[in-house]
């Protein structure tokens, strides 16, 4: 399948996502940037982590207006996967593409570790290959990675069993300590009404590889392609990617 | 030319002594104006010319067969085969970082970075030392906190993983602490980019950020003593801007990528003086420009503030007559607006013009080159005779060594330095193989089989009793760790802090410490590639302790057999390559226990250590070494315990009581003396006995003292049991001291 990584100017992990896709997993990958208008046919489209355009504003509050961005929520309306990891995940918030928004961390400060966060749901692109209640190593690396919504938005969100990722402890646990930023519910993860859509903080695109700490993170790419698999056989993603080619197109 | 009248208080406020002004006088045949003035001012500061340290200097080791750039240009360069190579180098920005610990910690990773990038190569590890006062002072905790956050927040946001350094305390600090950050990045060996002008006729270009007044004289303030007129240098720190600099390194690197750039360099002290100069200088020839075209933040700037502004995130760059389309429409894609100020000149001058009119001309030779060039004088320090004399019987009897063990886990030296590092954005880029606090840092270079290792070090304590060994110890130190990781040492750059040169005593400290560098270099084969000196590190007439920082670049033939400090099984031998002497001069013990810094540092064989190296790179390739961890500060027992940190394992270990000490200090000196050329190594039952013939064929002593296992840390002299405590205990306290005097601060606010 061919993934897009969207470059923004201040984007960081945009490499690392591409290799990833391209050289851990051998698939097409291109980088597309933001001022392009096409996402060039692609099967999946992900925002990396970085700092959009420095986020001296609010994080992903400029890149939700770059040129790629109508055509991210276009493909995104034809049902077509997009990945929002860190950076992205602010991104797509901001662009009304997922409910919320972040706050800086509880203590303040930026974090980097390697954690643990729990996959809540496997009805979406990013978590078909995992078991429910799946447990993985991965890091994370933010300073704004408060998620917080209003309660009611939040009780929606649960309801629809929309949260994807909790941040959990070692041995599994929902705890107050295992939630590194204070975020609500220990929400790591969601994705919209739709399913289609996931933005995450922790980032799996680092932990892809033993050499580097964790391959755990290399589910959520296995379950990209293990969706796109299944849609190619029920005819979804062909109809998902024209859809969107007549788009692009017109 | 209009000249505003210069005297001494002009001369004074500008750092140029009357000796100095008459050799500008002489050499441009005439008065100079104030805008010529300011101009000689930074680029003759101790900061820009190392007046007082450049005879020193040249007696360092700088070539090698890998060498591919030494010192003179923006960074060093190493071949790490390929046809790739290793570009790196440290600078300070102790300065800044008191008078605003957030800008001034950002802007020295800023400055670093495009030190790097200049030269074509993409960033791709931060390494940082940095010394604190004690952090029972609020207002070192503020420093401290205000400086890892300006780390963090420019590595973060440009995505270079900051993987490594070190951090120490002392009092002396507490006035001036020192930042000093390190950057290596990758090249192509044969596209290594140049600060040079030349070509009569190119154009000289202006990208990044606009100028504005801050930073004026940067340069020299950091080329003078601190004083109760502090804050009123507040306006010469620079703000930073991570994002700007994000997109020179990608519009630059881009740009690079054409071959219509002559030439590049960054707008670093000195801003565009230093930058027009220097290039015209390394390439022998004149550069021209009109400060009018250079864009400016602010309304009214001076030709004198425009040449002088220290402003961050700008470059310079030299491109080819003809080719400036293509390079503008690089800069355009990224959002940056590159200006064409200027033209290269057969002259050798530097030509500065306002509206056309010229308001400035100086050879450049007379600023770079020709340069004032001091062999300051120098004295043995006073103090040194008292200070090197230690007399542990009259100390009285040691605390028993479960309370020393315990008090030096917590001691902010020793202590586990998480509460920075998780501020810094480690592992972007996903080649870190090695995360902080495991040993040396390494990452992999992508495409290649290989690894570099990386460690900045320095012991104040040892420098101040003894700078020549203490440089030499230093030396010592980060080249053991990065053969520990099982890196083989093949580059170092340096970063020299130390008082007042004009002091003979501090320039005392310094020539030695330079000579003792050099020595440990040369002797270990490492040469040195460049770096930075700082000095006048002092407030109010007392100076830190003399801080000799080095960083050590170690090659990795094979990325898959890293190895970090951490025991990895159960039931693995315990080797300690090395030997324990009755040496605690200097050491984290008397610091700790006593609050003194005496004796003299543990000796140094030169020729021991690189065996040591050697058997350490040779272990690790071949996979036998399955840890390794050098014994430093709090000695053996210390190093045992952080062997287990991080791990399920635990270690019981007995060692040998140490001669020539007191018979109360017996034990204490076998757990916690600081001899050097020590490592603690596990390795698999199997593998002993060719370790202990490896390290015997290089006449090393090497012998089993434990085994790894349980969860307790059970150490032992003589086979009588001094420390039982839990792993989990132990890594308690280690891993919460930095912490808590942090946490403590926020609950009570």
């Amino acid at each position: 399948m061919k993934i897009a990584v969207v470059v923004f100017p201040g984007s960081n992990c945009d490499h690392d996502t591409y290799y990833v896709a391209k050289d851990v997993l051998g698939q097409d990958a291109e980088l597309i940037w933001h001022k392009d208008t096409s996402l060039r046919r692609a099967d999946a489209v992900i925002l990396p982590g970085g700092f959009a355009h420095g986020d001296y504003l609010r994080t992903g509050a400029i890149a939700r207006f770059s040129p790629i961005m109508p055509e991210v929520a276009k493909f995104a309306a034809a049902g077509g996967p997009v990945l929002g990891i860190c950076n992205g995940f602010q991104v797509l918030l901001e662009a009304g593409l997922l409910p919320g928004a972040m706050l800086r961390n509880r203590r303040l400060q930026f974090r980097c570790e390697f954690l643990h966060v729990r996959v809540e749901q496997t009805a979406t692109p990013f978590t078909l290959a995992c078991r429910s209640g799946q447990s993985i190593k991965v890091p994370i690396a933010h300073g704004e990675g408060n998620y917080y919504a209003e309660p009611d938005v939040v009780q929606r969100l649960e309801q629809n069993r929309q949260v994807v990722f909790r941040y959990v402890s070692s041995s599994g646990e929902m705890t107050e300590d295992s939630n590194p930023n204070g975020s609500v519910n220990n929400i790591a993860g969601i994705c919209n009404e739709a399913r289609n859509v996931v933005g995450l903080m922790p980032h799996p695109e680092r932990a892809c590889e033993l050499a580097i700490g964790s391959d755990d993170g290399l589910v959520v790419f296995q379950s990209l392609l293990k969706w796109s698999r299944e849609s190619l056989l029920e005819g979804n993603l062909a109809t998902t990617t024209s859809e969107h080619q007549t788009v692009v197109n017109r | 030319m209009t000249s505003d009248t210069i005297n001494d208080t002009v001369l004074q406020r500008h750092g140029v002594t009357r000796e100095e002004y008459d050799r500008i006088v002489s050499m441009l045949g005439r008065e100079p104006n104030l805008t010529e003035l300011g101009i000689f001012s930074v680029m003759w500061s101790e900061h820009c010319s190392y007046k007082s340290s450049r005879v020193h200097l040249k007696t360092l080791p700088t070539t090698g067969r890998r060498v591919l750039q030494g010192p003179g240009e923006n960074a060093g360069a190493v071949d790490i085969g390929d046809g790739l190579a290793a570009v790196f180098k440290i600078e300070s920005h102790n300065h800044p970082s008191f008078i605003e610990p957030y800008q001034g910690a950002a802007t020295g990773v800023g400055g670093i970075i495009r030190d790097i990038f200049t030269m074509g190569a993409r960033p791709i590890a931060l390494l940082n030392s940095l010394r604190f006062g004690s952090l029972e002072d609020p207002l070192v905790r503020r420093t401290m906190s205000g400086v890892v956050s300006g780390i963090g927040g420019y590595g973060n946001s440009i995505g270079i993983p900051t993987v490594g350094g070190e951090i120490g305390f002392d009092k002396s600090y507490a006035g001036n602490p020192l930042v000093n950050v390190f950057c290596l990045g990758i090249a192509k060996a044969d596209e290594i980019i140049k600060g040079t002008a030349s070509g009569v006729g190119n154009a000289v270009y202006y990208v990044g950020a606009k100028t504005g007044r801050d930073g004026i004289h940067g340069a020299t303030m950091a080329s003078a003593e601190f004083d109760d007129t502090l804050n009123e240098k507040r306006p010469a720190v620079q703000v930073g801007d991570p994002f700007m600099e994000k997109l020179l390194l990608e519009a630059c690197l881009e740009v690079m990528k054409t071959d219509a750039l002559i030439g590049i360099q960054d707008m670093g002290a000195a801003g565009l003086t230093c930058s027009t100069s220097e290039m015209g200088s390394r390439g022998g020839a004149g550069v021209e420009i009109d400060v009018a075209l250079v864009p400016q933040r602010e309304t009214g700037m001076t030709p004198y503030e425009i040449m002088l502004s220290e402003s961050q995130e700008r470059m310079l760059l030299v491109v080819k007559k003809g080719r400036e389309a293509e390079v503008e429409r690089i800069f355009d894609k990224w959002d940056l607006h590159a200006v064409h100020i200027g033209e290269v000149t057969s002259d050798g001058r530097l030509r500065v013009k306002n509206h056309g009119h010229v308001v400035a001309e100086i050879p450049n030779h007379a600023l770079t080159d020709e340069a004032p060039m001091y062999r300051r004088p120098m004295t043995t320090p006073a103090y040194l005779e008292k200070a090197q004399q230690l007399d542990l019987d009259a100390l009285g009897a040691p605390p028993a060594p479960r309370e020393v063990f315990r008090r030096l886990l917590a001691s902010p030296g020793i202590a586990s330095k998480r509460w920075v590092y998780r501020q810094y954005d480690h592992m972007v880029r996903t080649n870190t193989l090695l995360l902080p606090g495991m040993g040396a840092a390494v990452v992999r270079v992508k495409e290649t089989p290989r690894a570099l290792a990386m460690s900045v070090d320095c012991n104040g304590r040892f420098a101040y009793l003894d700078p020549f060994v203490g440089a030499q110890l230093a030396v010592a130190e980060a080249s053991r760790n990065v053969a520990c990781a099982g890196g083989l040492p093949i580059g170092a750059t340096n970063c020299l802090n130390f008082g007042n040169p004009e002091k003979p005593e501090i320039m005392w400290q310094f020539g030695r410490a330079v000579e003792g560098m050099g020595a440990a270099c040369r002797a270990l084969g490492i040469p040195i590639t460049g770096g930075n000196v700082s000095l006048y590190n002092e407030t109010d007439g007392s100076g830190v302790l003399p801080t000799p920082v080095i960083g050590v670049v170690g090659l990795i033939e094979d990325a898959t057999r890293v190895v970090g400090r951490a025991f990895r099984s159960e039931g693995d031998v315990v080797v300690m390559v090395g030997e324990t002497r009755y040496e605690m001069g200097g050491s984290e013990f008397l610091h700790v226990v006593h609050d003194q810094i005496r004796g003299v540092p543990p000796q140094l064989d030169l020729a021991r250590e690189a065996a040591l190296q050697q058997v350490l790179v040779e272990g690790a390739a071949s996979g036998a070494i399955r840890s390794a961890h050098d014994c430093v500060e709090g000695g053996v027992a210390i190093t045992l315990a952080e062997c287990c940190f991080d791990t399920p394992l635990g270690v019981e270990a007995d060692l040998a009581g140490v001669s020539g000490a007191p018979a109360v200090y017996r034990e204490t000196a076998a757990l916690f003396s600081e001899s050097a050329s020590r490592v603690v190594v596990s390795v698999a039952p199997a593998q002993l006995a060719a370790l202990l013939a490896l390290a015997s064929a290089k006449g090393l002593p090497a012998k089993q003292i434990g085994r790894v296992g349980g969860s307790r840390i059970q150490l032992s002299v003589d086979g009588k049991q001094v420390v039982n405590e839990l792993v989990s205990e132990a890594e308690r306290i280690w891993a919460t001291a930095i912490e808590s005097w942090f946490e403590r601060r926020l609950a009570i606010a």
